[in-house]
Parts: structure tokens; C-alpha cells; sequence
């Protein structure tokens, strides 16, 4: 993202003297330039100017000759006096010898930090104590080949009248800035560039912006001899060309050895660049100055003419950074017409990035300047197809204002016959857009609806005047939308703004600018809505009661593999084994969307586990994926338009089933040993327990069977828990039980560990909607009565319980199993099972005969169930 | 003790008898060592079978001069017997309250867990508090699927195909339906064909759900699970929770927006929070802004931070739901849970939130 120099933007707008970048940061922000990060200073501490007195080169045993030198840095010389003044220079060693006694340099003295934290102090070396350091560039941060120190006339231009030794080097070399780098909405294109970013800063503060960015004029017409270019583009992408214009302009004779000036490279620098060469640092400085991507190709290894085309199925390119892509037909490519025929090489990426065969190098004398317009889309997807993520793409596909080419042109032109010493061709290119090309149809506005969308009241006036400040033309409309006459615009928004092209786009223009701080705070008032829907509140009633019996909610990630079904026992045709792969999973072996909870949970409990924490109830609510194997791809459907109710159907039927289940595990104990006495171990009635608790839950009644063959549970231990909607159809609800023991081994879990998986959606859609209807309370007394039952140690206590209510009819009013004895009295392979009965009628006291009634009737249903009473 | 059936013979004139009946009713009832004792010596000695109430039930039988005459023998003496159980009855609870309830003293500072307590999570009752917000602003809270196909995630939000926006995020895609751990992909769709399907990486989703299945005016909020290719550090986890809200109706502008984010501030963070607003950009909203939070607590002082995206609906989202943006406008908004969560307690490390260890969830209880 962009970063912000504060006397470079200073070229474009004015901006208050010793303006920090917090304040830049500040005014930026109010805009919608949000902060990324303030970089700070590259040097800090005493960085000064000295000049050399004494130079003496001191052979080493190492084969290097060091200079001991004694330079002046004037009142800061240990005594505070010039030498000028008797004071005395600073001794200082130096592995350099590109300079000499006289010279003026840069000396970082002790307590300053150079680039890189690189902290200076007074050390003894080769026999000396050097009291600072002479400065090479690079260890400026000011880039360059470190073979040397700087010498300040000689390599930075300066005048030696300008300077004197103590002189603070600082601010002579502007490396003590802070520097704002501002973060770009994908919208803003345009402040990518100090000239959108000093437009922006005007709108915050009212400064005086000076738009650099349009023809001054002065700039040469194309010409019929402008270096040939031809635009063909055989498959424009939805209609739009690949490049609408194309300036060229061709500066010859340059010194190849030329040196950007330090300004340059500083600002460079300060933005993030590296200086390169003359020819690429001004193509850089321009790109960023204007925001126009700029190339400059060695003309000597250009052959004319070039062409803009497509690619060829199977064509390559090796890009600047030394990749060979292999080119796809959508990208755009500049070629120029070397030995086999027009447009037969491949010279670039067009707007993204340029090849290695015509690069300016340190031989280049003539230099072809490209400044052209590519289609956002085109560039956008080459740059992401070839991963080439590179600024001239940055700009391109968030869209560049058509105009700029010309302008951008003729100051690379201008800086390189200024810097380079080069000469102006007079021939100038420019194939394409002409100004009325690019020209956009007004968006009718009404006056009155940045007032509509903002609450904030905004005359006519003040909305016009808004608009033209970011640069829109504003002209009465009498093209009025809608039936109700109002005042509306005509507004043509500037060429820099492609983002502007709807009524909503001005009104954020005119909010922003006027201030979002300007909006009051009115909340609003709803009509009312239903509360919390069935589900919401089972959800809430489960959690809540789950909580409250001791188990602890977490939350785990769906992502899982094959291997987490293997550990679970899945067989390789379970149903469940059937997931959604994610395309780009962050983990190669979990590539899959789990499609119950438990495999997730128990990884969470191994977790739990490995930390010592062995005595667990926990519980998760969540979505799990259950996709039709043969279910159809979603359709890719436009937006800003309704879709027909098929295409919706279409949506809906290709998302994947997501209910929502809610899954337990216990593992330990379940009530804890203590001074009580001992604890008890959870087990798979907790489980069950907590299964029907949540059914319970949701208004629910479950019936429990056995369920011998369903992994990860125990075969033996394993309930299976089903419910009977309104309809009278039968739907699985969930199962519950002890895990089985490879499970159990496979997650590192303790010994008989238990879980439960329950289906919440189900839940709540076999749930009865109707109110319960309440059936008033008996005052008269009960009858309690035992039975004990003699049963088949395979039979379900469920079944006995079953005939015991039905025997016991409408006086049944609660029954509950108090004990289950095996032994030798009651016989091998038998059971014994207690019930307490309770009878009660609604409207009198039971009479002793009635009660023998339903007795009777009770144990003639449990015989007829295969039970016995025991004597 | 006497039974019963002796005492039935006593002669309610037989003045000596009930003398002695009396005399062993008070012994006894001075002997009673505590208040079990009393007990059964009180029914022995004043029940329905005791000698003094039997001989007060024979009365009935006795010719007309003789009634008065038992009476006046019986019931002073039942008199001086209830009065000695009484008595005895205040002496000894008064010598429990003094001694044995003091004797009987347990340590109330032994541990009395036998049962650990349980906990939500944190996020899903943060989640609940924010549902409880808008419900009472008389908004509905909605849910919608987070595996979500590429039209509800992207286009009807307005990011069209090429849109920079779209590459903003860092977007789960499907690769297809397969049996995990098949060597070959299971038939169906294939691996690596587009099934145009993502992880949602918003919630802004749900405004689609919203004005197409509901209609308007609404008012929804939505806090659910959203996805992001980012690796888990202190900062990020690549399954997080945001909360949508969104409105829809005629009328509603900026300012109703600014009122409900300061409420909905107000609500999670304490009287004093507010909300300022700065420009941005989102495909799905325009105008749009980043909203601030006033923090009080802010590491370094109190300042702004970032709380969550909004703006007003763009028309191209209300045009995606068949709705006039002529004659309806709206907004919408979106914060990050997680991030709401740390601020409101002070987490510092998103691994605490997404590990799973009991041990995190269990500071907070079942309500924050």
C-alpha cells in the first residue's frame, strides 16, 4: 500500500510546515485513507556533516589498509569547539578510500542508529578508538553499491557553500521522516498516486491542491511519425478492449551511467522502492507521482511495429523476474515484430508486467517510454492467474485515469533529458482514446437524495459544490427520475473516478466529504418483531440445560480426514464417510467438513485429556455438513438482479444439507471422590441421560432401543434415540452410549469414556408445535403399590415398562423402576426388576378393591410381556 | 410402657388410678432424655390410648351425676400433664439449641462439589446477549447455512467475478463431494470441479437470505460462524463469528444507522461507549464506513478502535432481492465476535478461544 512523503506530496497540495505523519494520518482517515502504519525514521541521533583533516592509510595483518582519519564535525567535536574555534577533530577509522583529506562527508556519530536498528558507539579497532562512522549509502538506507563512502559534493550534488562540518545530515539527506503508509480501498484507485492522495488531503482540510495530473498544454500532439503501434485485440473480454490508447514517446542519447538524483532515489526509497537506474527509477517516480504505469523498453531492441494482442494458446514469456510463464489466451501481451513477423515476440504482460529481452540495461542510450490504458478486468485476471501481484497491476485493475498517458509521458520525457542528459524524439505516439472517448454519460442525481440516504439536511447548493470539488462536472438536469418532480443533476464524474457510476457512489461522495462526523445518531424504530424462533430457543433451553448439569461448552473446527473417520471407526461405506473437500484446506490431511460433531469433540477431549484434565463432561452445538453424493454444482448466477425461482431452487438444491447437532463426551468421573467418600465414574447411562435431557429439552419424547452396530460407540452399550412427529412418522434422533473401546484407544481418552450425538434440527422439527394442554392436578390421595418382575435377562426393561402402563390404564399416574437384581435365587440367565407403581384418579379416593383392580390388570400385562411376579 | 388394653380398664372414678396414671406420666415425662423421648412418652401419656384420655372417653357411659363428677377428676390431671410435656418440651429444645445442635457443628468450609459445574462458551453467550439486544429493538435474529454457494456470498452482494473485492478475502472454496478415505473420488462431482460453493467469510450472506425469503420492512441480525484462510495466531483463527445486522424499510438512513450501532455499543460495552464512523468501502454497502468504538480500557490510554463495517444497503443488494431501491433504502453492518469478546474481558490470545479447554470456558459461567 501506498506510502506517503511528506515533501513529495508537498509537490501537489499545500501542507502546513513541521506536519507530522500522525496529523497526515489524521486528515487522511476522515477521508476514508485509513492508516496501515507509520514507518519511522530511517536514522535517528547525531548524523552530521564532517570534514576530513587527517588521513592516514594503516596496513593490516589481514591484508586491509584502514584510514585513520581525524575529521571536523564541528561543535560536535569532543571539546564542543571547530577546529576552526582550537577545537580538536574526532578520530575515526575507516575501511574506505574513495575519498580524501578536504573532503565533506557524512558521519553518524556515537549514539545515532542507522537503517536497521544498527546502533553507533565509540570502539576500539585496528589499535584506535573510532569515535563514529563514515557513511557509505547503503548504510544510509539511501541504496547504491556499498563499494564506497559518500562524499557529499561529489556524489549528492550539493554545494560545498551549502554545507559545514556539524551540520546536521539529518534533514540535508531527509532521512529523518517519519513516513505514513495509508491503506487503499479496492474503490480509490486513484490514491495510488501522490496526486490522488494530495486531492484527498485537500478535501480534508481545504488545503490548495495544484492537479499536475492534466495537459498543460504545453505537451506535443501525436504525430504522424510516432513509433508504430498497433492496438488487436481479437478477444476483447464482455466488450471491452484490452487497451483503449497508447502513448509512446522515444528519448535517445542518455548516459547509461547517469545517476538518479538523490532526491529521487530518497523519495524512492521512502516509498518502498529501490532505486534501480535512471530510466526505471523515473518510470517508478512517475507511476507514483501521477499513478500511471509506465514502461520504458531499450529502443535499440525494439523492432517496430508493436503490437497489443492476446496470447496464443501455448505461448511463453520470461517476465522481469526471471520466471518462464506459460501465457493463457485471455492475457494481454505487448509484442513487437521481430524476426518473425508483426507481433511475433513477446515483449510483456501489458500493464502487468514486462519481459526480460527488450529491458533497459546499463547500455541502453535510447529509451521508448510506454504510457498506455489497459482494461481493468484483463489486467486484473492476468495478474492473478500469473501471480503477479506487481504496482503497475495494483493500479490497473482498481482502474487508471484514461487522460493521464500523455501527461505521464512527458514527464518521464522531461526527466530523463533533464537527468540523463538525453534528447527528446519529436515523433510522439498516441494510438486510441482521445479525450471525447473517454468521456462518461451523467449520472442523474436528485438533489435531494444525499439527505434521503444520510439523514443529514444538504441544499442543492452545497451538494453541487461537493460534487465538483472531488472533480465531478455538475450541470442541471431535466431528466427527472421517478414521477415526483424534484431538483435533480446531470453529474459527469472525472476521468480518475471510474468508480462513480451510481446515485448511492455521489451520495457517499458528498457524506464523505462534508464529514460522516456530521450524521446524527437516531435510532430507529422497529415494527416488532416475534422473539427468538422455536429453534433459537431450543438451542438456548439445551445449551443452558446442559450447562447446568455439569457439562462445559466448547467450540472445535470442522475440518477433518480420513484418518479422523478411520479413528473413529467409520467403515469405509458409512454414510458419514460422504464430505464436502474444501479446494484449499489449511491443512492437507483435513480437507473434508465434518459430517457429525463427536469427530471434532473428541479431538477436543484428547486435548482436554493431554492436559490433565481428565475428568470431563463436555458438550458443542454446531452445524455439520451432510452433502448428496450426486448433488449438482450451484449455478453461477449474475448479481443486482432477482434470480427467477428456479435458479433459486437451483442455489438451495446444491448447498449441502447443514443441520445443526448438539454432541456430549464424558470421560472420569462423573461426581468426583471426596471427604464424602468415592466418586462414580461417568458411564453410558450419563450419556443417555444427558441425550434425553436434551430432547426433554425441545419438547420431545423419545423412545431408547439398542443399537448394536453403530461406531464410535460400544456394540453392546449403544441406545439409539427416535421420535414420532405429527404424521406418525418415525425419524433417528441421535445415539448415545459408551465409545467403543477402539475408539477410545484411538483418541487417548480414558477408559469408558461415553458420548452422545443428538440432532437438534430434527429435534425441533419432530417437536410439536402445538401448546401443551394442561390437565388439571389431583388433590385426592395416590395408592402406591410394588410389583417385582421376573424377566428374561434379555428383555428391554423399556418392553416391562410398556406393559406395566398399559395395564395400569388412566389410574397409572408414575412408574419407576427401583431395582435390578441378578443372583442365583432368581436363576441363570433371568433378571428381576422392581417397579414402583403409583395410582391416582382425578376425582376421588381410590377404593382398596380398585386398586386390586388395576394390580391384577398390571400383572396379567407384564405376564402376557414374558415377566413373572415374584413371589 | 402399659399397654393399651390394661389402661382401658381404668374406672374414670377410680381417683386413685388416675393418681398413678399421672404420677407415671410425669415421672416418664421427667425422665425423657431428649425431644425423641418426649415424643413417644407425650403419646403414651396424652394420646388417644393413653389411661387419662380412655377414662375421659368412658365418661360418655356414666350416669348423669358421676359425668360431672369424672369430669372434674379427669381434667385437671390431663391439665397437669399436657402443662409437664410442655414444660419438659421448652426444656430440652432449649438444651439442644444450646448443646447438641452446637455438638452436631460441621466444617461449611469442606468442598461440596460432588458434581463440577458446567459452563457455556463464551462466544455462543456473547452471541445470546447480542440476539437479546436486537430482539428487544424489536428486530429477529436470523441464521442461514455456512456453507453457502458463491451467488449469496459474493454476487448478491455485489461482487461481481472480477471484482478486487472478491480476492479481498481469503476464501474457502469447495472442491467437491468425495467419501473420505476412498482411494477414488466417490461419483458425483469431481475433485477440483468448481461446485461454485464457499465457506461463507461474512455473514453478509444472510442479508440476502433475509430480503429475499422475508421481505420488507425488516430487521434482522445474525451472529453466526464465518470462514478465513488465515492461520490461527494471537490475532486470528480461520473460524470465527461475526454478527450481521441489517434494515430495510422506507425511510431509514445514516443517522438510524449511527442510533443503532451507538445503542447496540451502549449495550456491550457500558454507558459511556460511542461509535464514529469513517469512509470505506464495501461492495455491498454505499455510502460505507469503518466504525470506530470509543475503549476506555485501551492498552496506552483511551482511543478509537475498530469495530466492524457497515453502510447503507447499495441498491445493486436490493436489486439482487427484487426490492425498489427507489422506494426502500437500509443498512447494514458487521463486527467481528472474537474481537467484541476480547475487548468486553480482556483476552489477550485467540487460542484460549478456539482450544477448547474447559478450563476457558468455565470462567464464565452461564451468563456474561
Amino acid at each position: 500500500m501506498p506510502r506517503i512523503v511528506k515533501d513529495w506530496l508537498a509537490d501537489h497540495v499545500e501542507l502546513p510546515a513541521g506536519l507530522a505523519a500522525e496529523q497526515l494520518a489524521e486528515a487522511l482517515v476522515k477521508v476514508g485513507l485509513e492508516e496501515e502504519e507509520i514507518h519511522p525514521a530511517a536514522v535517528t541521533g547525531p548524523l552530521v556533516v564532517g570534514r576530513v583533516l587527517e588521513q592516514h592509510p594503516e596496513p593490516q595483518k589481514n591484508g586491509k589498509t584502514i584510514n585513520w582519519c581525524q575529521v571536523d564535525v564541528g561543535p560536535h567535536n569532543e571539546d564542543g569547539k571547530p577546529v576552526a574555534d582550537g577545537g580538536t577533530p574526532r578520530g575515526i577509522v575507516c575501511g574506505a578510500h574513495n575519498f580524501g583529506v578536504g573532503d565533506l562527508v557524512v558521519v553518524s556519530l556515537p549514539g545515532t542508529t542507522l537503517p536497521g536498528g544498527f546502533h553507533i558507539t565509540a570502539r576500539k579497532t585496528y589499535g584506535h578508538v573510532s569515535d563514529g562512522m563514515i557513511c557509505s549509502p547503503a548504510e544510509l538506507g539511501l541504496g547504491g553499491d556499498a563499494g564506497g563512502i559518500i562524499v557529499l559534493p561529489r556524489d549528492m550534488g550539493f554545494s560545498e557553500a551549502d554545507l559545514t562540518p556539524g551540520q546536521d545530515a539529518i534533514e540535508l539527506l531527509g532521512l529523518g521522516e517519519e513516513v505514513l503508509e495509508i491503506n487503499v480501498t479496492p474503490d480509490r484507485g486513484y490514491a495510488f498516486s501522490y496526486r490522488g492522495v494530495a486531492r484527498e488531503y485537500a478535501h480534508s482540510t481545504g488545503a490548495t491542491f495544484t492537479d499536475r495530473g492534466v495537459l498543460t498544454g504545453s505537451e506535443p500532439a501525436a504525430t504522424p511519425d510516432g513509433f508504430e503501434v498497433r492496438l488487436e485485440d481479437a478477444a476483447p473480454i464482455d466488450g471491452r478492449v484490452g487497451c483503449d490508447r497508447f502513448v509512446t514517446r522515444i528519448v535517445r542519447g542518455i548516459d547509461p551511467s547517469a545517476p538518479s538524483p538523490e532526491w529521487m532515489r530518497r523519495r524512492l526509497d521512502n516509498s518502498g522502492m529501490r532505486s534501480i537506474s535512471l530510466a526505471v527509477d523515473v518510470t517508478n517516480y512517475v507511476m507514483l507521482d501521477l499513478g500511471q504505469p509506465l514502461h520504458a523498453y531499450d529502443l535499440s531492441r525494439v523492432a517496430a511495429p508493436l503490437v497489443v494482442r492476446r496470447a496464443a494458446a501455448g505461448e511463453k514469456l520470461t517476465t522481469l523476474d526471471d520466471v518462464e510463464r506459460t501465457l493463457h489466451p485471455e492475457d494481454l501481451l505487448i509484442t513487437d515484430s521481430h524476426d518473425d513477423g508483426t507481433g511475433s515476440r513477446v515483449l510483456g504482460l501489458a500493464g502487468v508486467m514486462g519481459g526480460e529481452s527488450t529491458e533497459v540495461s546499463d547500455a541502453t542510450t535510447d529509451v521508448l517510454v510506454e504510457a498506455a490504458h489497459f482494461d481493468p478486468i484483463t489486467v486484473a485476471r492476468t495478474a492473478r492467474r500469473h501471480k503477479i501481484p506487481s504496482e503497475a497491476a495494483k493500479r490497473f485493475e482498481r482502474g487508471v485515469d484514461p487522460l493521464l498517458p500523455a501527461v505521464a509521458a512527458q514527464r518521464v520525457v522531461d526527466l530523463l533529458v533533464e537527468y540523463g542528459g538525453g534528447t527528446a524524439d519529436p515523433a510522439v505516439g498516441d494510438v486510441g482514446g482521445t479525450a471525447e472517448a473517454f468521456s462518461r454519460t451523467p449520472i442523474v442525481l436528485r438533489a435531494t437524495e444525499p439527505t434521503r440516504l444520510s439523514g443529514v439536511e444538504y441544499t442543492p447548493e452545497q451538494v453541487r459544490s461537493t460534487l465538483e470539488e472531488v472533480g465531478c462536472e455538475v450541470r442541471a438536469s431535466t431528466d427527472t427520475p421517478g414521477d415526483a418532480p424534484a431538483e435533480t443533476f446531470a453529474v459527469t464524474p472525472p476521468t480518475w473516478r471510474p468508480d462513480l457510476t451510481d446515485p448511492a457512489d455521489l451520495v457517499e461522495e458528498v457524506v464523505r466529504i462534508r464529514g460522516y462526523d456530521q450524521i446524527p445518531s437516531v435510532l430507529p424504530k422497529a415494527p416488532g418483531g416475534r422473539g427468538l424462533t422455536a429453534e433459537q430457543r431450543t438451542r438456548r433451553s439445551v445449551a443452558r440445560a446442559l450447562a447446568e448439569t455439569g457439562f462445559v461448552e466448547v467450540l472445535s473446527y470442522p475440518f477433518v480426514g480420513a484418518t479422523d473417520y478411520d479413528a473413529l471407526g467409520l467403515p469405509s461405506d458409512d454414510p458419514r464417510r460422504t464430505s464436502v473437500r474444501l479446494a484449499n484446506p489449511l491443512a492437507e490431511d483435513r480437507p473434508y467438513m465434518r459430517t457429525n460433531l463427536l469427530v471434532t469433540l473428541l479431538e477436543t477431549v484428547r486435548r482436554n485429556v493431554s492436559r490433565g484434565l481428565s475428568d470431563l463432561a463436555v458438550f458443542e452445538t454446531g452445524l455439520v455438513t451432510r452433502p448428496a453424493a450426486d448433488a449438482p454444482a450451484a449455478p453461477a448466477l449474475p448479481g443486482g438482479a432477482r434470480p427467477s425461482d428456479a435458479d433459486l431452487a437451483a442455489l438451495a438444491a446444491a448447498t449441502p444439507d447443514q443441520p445443526r447437532r448438539v454432541a456430549g463426551v464424558l470421560t472420569g468421573d462423573r461426581e468426583a471422590a471426596g471427604w464424602w467418600g468415592t466418586g462414580r465414574a461417568a458411564d453410558w447411562a450419563d450419556a443417555l441421560e444427558a441425550a434425553r435431557l436434551v430432547a426433554e429439552r425441545a419438547g420431545v419424547e423419545v423412545t431408547v432401543s439398542a443399537d448394536s452396530g453403530h461406531m464410535p460407540w460400544h456394540p453392546g452399550r449403544c441406545a439409539k434415540l427416535e421420535a414420532t412427529d405429527s404424521a406418525g412418522r418415525t425419524h433417528l434422533i441421535g445415539h448415545a452410549g459408551e465409545l467403543h473401546p477402539k475408539v477410545v484407544e484411538a483418541f487417548g481418552l480414558p477408559a469408558r469414556a461415553s458420548a452422545f450425538e443428538v440432532g437438534l434440527s430434527t429435534l425441533v422439527a419432530v417437536a410439536p408445535d402445538e401448546p401443551v394442554t394442561a390437565t388439571p392436578v389431583s388433590a385426592f390421595p395416590a395408592a402406591k403399590e410394588d410389583f417385582a418382575f421376573v424377566v428374561d435377562a434379555g428383555l428391554p426393561a423399556a418392553t416391562l415398562r410398556d406393559a406395566i402402563v398399559s395395564g395400569g390404564g388412566a389410574l397409572l399416574e408414575d412408574v419407576s423402576l427401583f431395582d435390578v437384581f441378578t443372583g442365583e435365587q432368581i436363576g441363570e440367565g433371568r433378571k428381576s426388576l422392581a417397579y414402583a407403581v403409583r395410582l391416582r384418579a382425578a376425582d376421588r379416593t381410590l377404593s382398596a378393591d380398585e386398586v386390586r383392580g388395576v394390580r391384577e390388570s398390571i400383572v396379567a400385562a407384564a405376564e402376557r410381556a414374558g415377566a413373572v411376579l415374584r413371589a | 410402657m402399659s399397654t393399651p388394653d390394661v389402661q382401658a380398664a381404668v374406672d374414670p372414678l377410680d381417683e386413685a388410678a388416675l393418681d398413678a396414671a399421672v404420677e407415671q406420666a410425669l415421672a416418664e415425662i421427667a425422665k425423657a432424655a431428649d425431644l425423641d423421648e418426649l415424643k413417644a412418652v407425650r403419646t403414651t401419656h396424652t394420646g388417644d390410648r393413653s389411661v387419662l384420655a380412655l377414662a375421659n372417653r368412658a365418661i360418655g357411659a356414666l350416669p348423669g351425676p358421676d359425668k360431672a363428677r369424672a369430669g372434674k377428676l379427669i381434667g385437671p390431671r390431663r391439665g397437669r400433664v399436657n402443662k409437664a410435656v410442655a414444660t419438659r418440651q421448652a426444656e430440652l429444645e432449649a438444651e439442644r439449641d444450646e448443646r447438641v445442635l452446637v455438638e452436631e457443628s460441621v466444617d461449611v468450609t469442606l468442598p461440596t462439589a460432588r458434581t463440577a459445574a458446567g459452563a457455556r462458551h463464551p462466544i455462543e453467550l456473547i452471541q445470546e446477549r447480542i440476539a437479546d439486544f436486537f430482539t428487544g429493538l424489536g428486530w429477529e435474529i436470523a441464521d442461514g447455512p455456512e456453507l453457502e454457494s458463491e451467488w449469496f456470498n459474493f454476487d448478491a452482494l455485489n461482487f461481481g467475478p472480477d471484482h478486487p473485492a472478491r480476492q479481498m478475502q481469503d476464501t474457502f472454496y469447495v472442491g467437491g463431494t468425495e467419501t473420505a478415505g476412498a482411494s477414488a473420488p466417490a461419483a458425483g462431482s469431481p475433485a477440483g470441479t468448481s461446485s461454485n460453493l464457499v465457506l461463507r467469510t461474512h455473514t453478509s450472506p444472510v442479508q440476502a437470505h433475509s430480503l429475499l425469503e422475508r421481505g420488507v420492512p425488516l430487521y434482522v441480525a445474525c451472529p453466526g460462524k464465518v470462514f478465513r484462510t488465515d492461520a490461527l495466531d494471537q490475532t486470528h483463527t480461520p473460524v470465527f463469528h461475526q454478527v450481521e445486522g441489517i434494515a430495510v424499510d422506507e425511510g431509514l438512513t445514516m443517522a438510524n444507522l449511527v442510533g443503532t450501532l451507538d445503542a447496540f455499543a451502549r449495550a456491550m460495552f457500558g454507558p459511556e461507549a460511542r461509535t464514529r464512523l469513517r469512509p470505506s468501502f464495501f461492495p455491498f454497502t454505499e455510502p460505507s464506513a469503518e466504525m470506530d468504538l470509543w475503549f476506555p480500557q485501551k492498552k496506552g490510554g483511551a482511543g478509537w478502535i475498530e469495530w466492524g463495517g457497515c453502510g447503507m444497503v447499495n441498491p445493486n443488494v436490493l436489486r439482487s432481492a427484487g426490492i425498489d431501491p427507489e422506494v426502500y433504502s437500509g443498512f447494514a453492518f458487521g463486527m467481528g465476535i472474537e474481537r467484541t469478546l476480547m475487548l468486553r474481558h480482556g483476552i489477550a490470545d485467540m487460542h484460549d478461544i478456539v482450544e477448547g479447554d474447559v478450563r476457558f470456558s468455565t470462567q464464565f459461567g452461564t451468563e456474561i
